[in-house]
């Protein structure tokens, strides 16, 4: 009795050691840089063996998920974006800023106006669930190029409305999503203001957000504001490019 | 009688040692990391999407009198399993933190062990597939030998595998016909079924390759069976290792590490 308490104390302590080891090497910038880098590898290999172009798979009306389930911020309380609600997105306005020609503000009547994409896609979250939804937006690439990008410019920021993380300085606790180009001007990236035949509800981001269909759910913005045109993500938030890759998630979002 | 004489023979080729040493650590950091990331959605489904409201399997808590209770769903039926499965050490978790990489919630560094160790393990797999199929170790060593096929002799070996009789002598140069079977399922049924339902859960690798959630059903059937297939690994990898242990754990690790196996003389 005495030996076999012996022994799983031992096993427990062992096992304890092991896990703290683990732990340790986990939090070490060192094997964080080291293992970060199979990212670089990921998104190289994807982008090699997928088409630039290639669409991410369409369903049909008959697969639209009735359970969508909205995550991140479901209602934000920023008082701007609380007025912005009860006015009805009347004083909504995009603006298209950063490095280009001809700086945007657009009201959602002319965003309507927009050349436009339907699509019926999947979206992948993070954590492990799938939801097929429709949406319908303007297409990002035609309302790029109508602002006019400036040599240099590689990512496109997407600033956003609501604060989810209420205890970081706003420049971090504020969700903002990037892409390159390559995504910018997928035909199926859009700007999305229906969510299933009907005006994007606010738990899904009204009244706009991002569709990047080749990568995972934290990619697609909602509540989008702002979009800046930049040649670099470092001075933008935690310099991650986006509210969770400065938490440590990746940011190319397509595995 | 004297103990009978052994002759070392060589056993292992270079690649396959190496490759199986970082197989094992490729796979170990995988199956943890991968409970990690289960965590953050404890719950599998069939098909494109998530059903929220009726998963076949899922891992959550309740409370009864202030205390929490871990609740494991199979189908429709319940199981109360507190400590083990939905919650386990004070908080609400599927699996517990001495089974996860790292052992706090983190989905972040989950995926970063896992798809760093996900290249890792897929190049291993290439090197060990490419030199066994060009070398000859796969059909030498891994395919049975017509006699080792006929029911008669196939019966005999599960009749010795259930009486843990082994041979040692010249029998034992080459593998059981239920061994190989067995690393034949493993190297091109289970880990290859790993790498492709992984990818099959990459949104960048559906655009490319659609057909290949659709080959398992869905996303979330791949996914599911992804986690099936990681316990079929973790099953084989318990009996692989009772076996070792029961037919000579210091000839078999030898073996494994240097390539030099022992075999008696004058036995079968």
């Amino acid at each position: 009795m005495d030996r076999r308490r012996w022994l799983s104390g031992l096993t427990v302590a062992a096992l304890g050691g092991v896990l703290g080891a683990c732990d340790k090497l986990t939090m070490s910038a060192g094997v964080q840089r080291g293992l970060a880098r199979a990212e670089g590898l990921t998104r190289r290999v994807q982008r090699l063996v997928v088409d630039r172009k290639a669409l991410a798979q369409e369903f049909t009306p008959a697969e639209i998920s009735p359970d969508f389930r909205a995550n991140g911020s479901t209602s934000p309380g920023d008082p701007e974006y609380r007025a912005l609600v009860e006015g009805g997105f009347a004083d909504w306005r995009l603006v298209v800023d950063g490095l280009v020609e001809r700086p945007l503000s657009l009201s959602l009547a002319e965003l309507r106006a927009q050349p436009a994409r339907t699509q019926i896609t999947r979206h992948d979250c993070v954590e492990g669930w799938s939801a097929i939804g429709k949406w319908s937006g303007a297409r990002l690439g035609p309302l790029l190029d109508r602002a006019g990008l400036k040599e240099g410019v590689r990512y496109i920021v997407f600033h956003c409305a609501d604060t989810l993380d209420p205890n970081a300085p706003p420049a971090l606790g504020r969700y903002y999503e990037s892409i390159d180009l390559i995504d910018a001007y997928h035909p199926q990236s859009i700007l999305a203001y229906d969510m299933n035949d009907a005006p994007l509800a606010v738990k899904h981001g009204a009244p706009l957000r991002l569709r990047v269909e080749r990568q995972l759910g934290y990619k697609h913005a909602k509540y989008v504001m702002r979009i800046e045109a930049v040649a670099d993500l470092s001075g933008i938030g935690g310099g991650q490019g986006g509210f969770w890759e400065d938490r440590g998630y990746e940011w190319y979002a397509g595995i | 009688m004297p103990p009978p004489a052994s002759t070392l023979v060589r056993r292992h080729g270079r690649v396959t040692r190496v490759t199986h040493w970082i197989n094992l650590a490729a796979l170990t950091v995988l199956l943890l990391s991968g409970l990690q990331i289960f965590n953050a959605h404890p719950a599998l489904y069939w098909g494109d999407v998530s059903t929220f409201a009726s998963p076949w399997v899922s891992l959550f808590a309740a409370e009864r009198g202030g205390e929490g209770v871990g609740v494991t769903k199979i189908g429709s039926a319940y199981f109360e399993t507190t400590g083990l499965l939905g919650f386990s050490g004070g908080e609400v978790r599927g699996i517990p933190s001495w089974a996860t990489l790292p052992s706090y919630r983190s989905l972040a560094d989950g995926r970063r062990w896992h798809f760093f160790f996900a290249w890792l393990f897929a190049l291993n797999g290439l090197v060990y597939l490419s030199a066994g199929l060009i070398g000859g170790h796969v059909r030498r060593d891994l395919l049975p030998a017509p006699d080792q096929m006929t029911p008669r002799h196939l019966l005999r070996e599960i009749a010795d595998h259930a009486r843990l009789r082994f041979p040692k002598g010249e029998g034992a140069l080459r593998y059981n016909a239920l061994q190989k079977l067995t690393y034949l399922a493993v190297i091109f049924g289970l880990l290859p079924l790993m790498v492709l339902t992984g990818l099959s859960m990459s949104p960048g690798m559906n655009a490319g390759f659609p057909w290949l959630p659709e080959l398992f059903g869905g996303r979330q059937s791949a996914r599911t069976i992804h986690f099936i297939s990681a316990g079929l690994i973790v099953l084989f990898v318990v009996v692989h290792v009772a076996m070792v242990l029961v037919s000579g754990p210091v000839n078999s690790l030898r073996s494994m590490v240097t390539g030099k196996f022992a075999i008696r003389q004058g036995e079968p």
